[in-house]
């Protein structure tokens, strides 16, 4: 038996996602040897603490026509920005929104949004509403569309 | 994609039921029955407009170190960095931007002082300077994509 936690177990046993049968967590249960309930309760544990984001369909950008993916950086004043961050998150185009470190002088920008649209020109428009919204906040920003993936091999999970 | 496919998007990129049939419980939600909604998803992965389907999980929550780092490299020197930094098996994704910062990386260790380590050992590989901006607040909420 391994060692791992039973939470480990289902990192492991669903990276590649829930069985399609008609009760998917008794077949996770069945083949981690523990019961159902033992399964669900653990998922509704690590829905609670946030390991576990969603549970649901993760669609592909690209499938959808989401094909123009920028990387927006603001210059923020930092007494705002953690009231102006999670405004900029809740926009439903907005993914990906956190603070991080000025890299001074190469890099003034501490927010960073991803923003997904189906062209550029869209992008740019949602730009205009983040702009909007960091008001007299926002003292520059830029943006930054990927060219090329270079190495994309997933996160190694569990 | 029909409407029904367009649903299964719009509405089951979050809150799939912890329950003994989720799939009949979800397919209630969505006018349809539950052989159907196992049917149509499998379509969906199986022609890659779904890339998974089950929980997300939230890397960084479940233990390990992560950053995300950027360097500036002559476009003369390209493909010779990439090559460079892609080798390190810590390095989990990259990405050239259209920017003086060009080349985008993120980190994931299994123990925090080995970020530093790798940062280390690429600057000494490619004799430039690795910057780290590891992410100090999430103001994420969920991004749910229309179909």
């Amino acid at each position: 038996m391994s060692k791992a936690s039973l939470d480990e177990r289902l990192v492991r046993a669903t990276q590649a996602g829930l069985p399609l049968v008609t009760e998917p967590y008794a077949a996770l249960a069945a083949t981690l040897g523990v019961s159902e309930a033992q399964v669900i309760e653990r998922f509704e544990a690590m829905l609670a603490d946030r390991r576990v984001r969603r549970i649901g369909a993760v669609p592909n950008h690209y499938a959808l026509g989401y094909t123009a993916n920028g990387m927006s950086v603001w210059d923020v004043d930092d007494a705002e920005v953690d009231a102006l961050g999670p405004r900029v998150g809740a926009l439903p185009f907005v993914s990906h929104c956190y603070r991080r470190p000025r890299r001074l002088p190469e890099w003034p920008y501490n927010l960073f949004a991803m923003v997904h649209a189906r062209s550029r020109e869209a992008v740019e428009a949602k730009l205009a509403e983040i702009r909007a919204l960091l008001g007299q906040a926002l003292r520059a920003h830029d943006v930054l569309y990927s060219t090329r993936i270079l190495k994309k091999t997933g996160l190694r999970l569990g | 994609m029909d409407e029904l496919d367009r649903a299964i998007i719009n509405r089951l990129q979050g809150g799939f039921p912890l329950c003994a049939r989720p799939f009949a419980a979800a397919a209630a939600e969505l006018g349809t029955d539950e052989a159907t909604l196992i049917a149509r998803v499998r379509a969906l992965l199986e022609d890659g407009t779904l890339t998974r389907f089950g929980p997300l999980f939230d890397a960084e929550r479940l233990g390990g170190a992560f950053t995300l780092c950027a360097m500036r490299v002559p476009d003369q020197d390209f493909e010779r960095v990439a090559a460079q930094v892609n080798a390190h098996p810590e390095v989990a994704h990259n990405y050239q931007r259209d920017h003086a910062f060009n080349m985008w990386f993120v980190l994931a260790t299994q123990r925090r002082e080995d970020i530093a380590r790798v940062m280390d050992a690429i600057e000494l590989e490619t004799g430039l300077v690795v910057y780290d901006f590891p992410r100090e607040a999430e103001y994420f909420i969920e991004l749910r994509l229309a179909a």
